[in-house]
């Protein structure tokens, strides 16, 4: 299913990051199942698009899937927006003065 | 009133909604949660429908906005997203102030 998920997407979208984590083992289901999925795209074909018509993109390339597993958390960016997320998020902390 | 007469209803008379697993009380699901979770932070008030209570409503709301997923979250009779794209409004500060000019809207 991963692998699925991932191949299309990666058709669909020739996304410049993308990211398919199967988090079904966070979640109370029978041994083996693949029922919760994260995907981070990064893509130039966001450009443009509200976030609700980003989802509705990946759901439409995803459609089949979404009939058999439980969630799905979906992360649209473009190019820009990932690097300046990305920039805040792995940001240092600042020194505090500590060290002296 | 038909399913789909009862869910146009609910959307149109509320300026912000969310069809959600369980109540913001008491969530059964955590995608769910987290949605009701940040329309709680807007501290404007909100409806809500427990789908697991009323599975008619479960059954037919993919089809109402065509949108696969739960929690779905309509402002002002248009629905913005599942839980993802409310947390992400609700961080860049777009979901207080849509919720705010919903809720103005309609009280005028």
């Amino acid at each position: 299913m991963q692998t699925e998920i991932t191949k299309k997407l990666e058709n669909e979208f020739e996304p410049s990051f993308l990211k398919v984590e199967d988090e079904t083992h966070m979640h109370n289901v029978p041994a083996g199942s693949q029922s919760h999925f994260k995907i981070i795209v990064v893509s130039e074909r966001f450009d443009g698009e509200s976030l609700i018509n980003r989802h509705r993109m990946i759901n439409k390339v995803l459609e089949d899937e979404l009939k058999i597993i439980h969630a799905l958390a979906v992360h649209a960016y473009t190019p820009e927006q990932w690097i300046e997320k990305s920039d805040k998020e792995l940001a240092s902390p600042l020194c505090e003065g500590g060290g002296k | 009133m038909d399913v789909m007469q009862r869910i146009d209803k609910a959307v149109k008379e509320n300026p912000v909604i969310i069809f959600m697993k369980g109540t913001p009380q008491l969530p059964s699901c955590g995608f769910s949660s987290r949605a009701s979770d940040a329309l709680n932070r807007t501290e404007l008030g909100y409806s809500y429908v427990n789908i697991l209570e009323d599975p008619e409503i479960f059954e037919n709301l993919p089809r109402y906005a065509d949108w696969p997923t739960f929690p779905q979250v309509y402002v002002d009779g248009e629905l913005i997203g599942g839980c993802d794209i409310t947390l992400e409004l609700f961080q860049n500060g777009e979901l207080k102030t849509m919720c705010a000019a919903a809720i103005e809207k309609n009280n005028s």
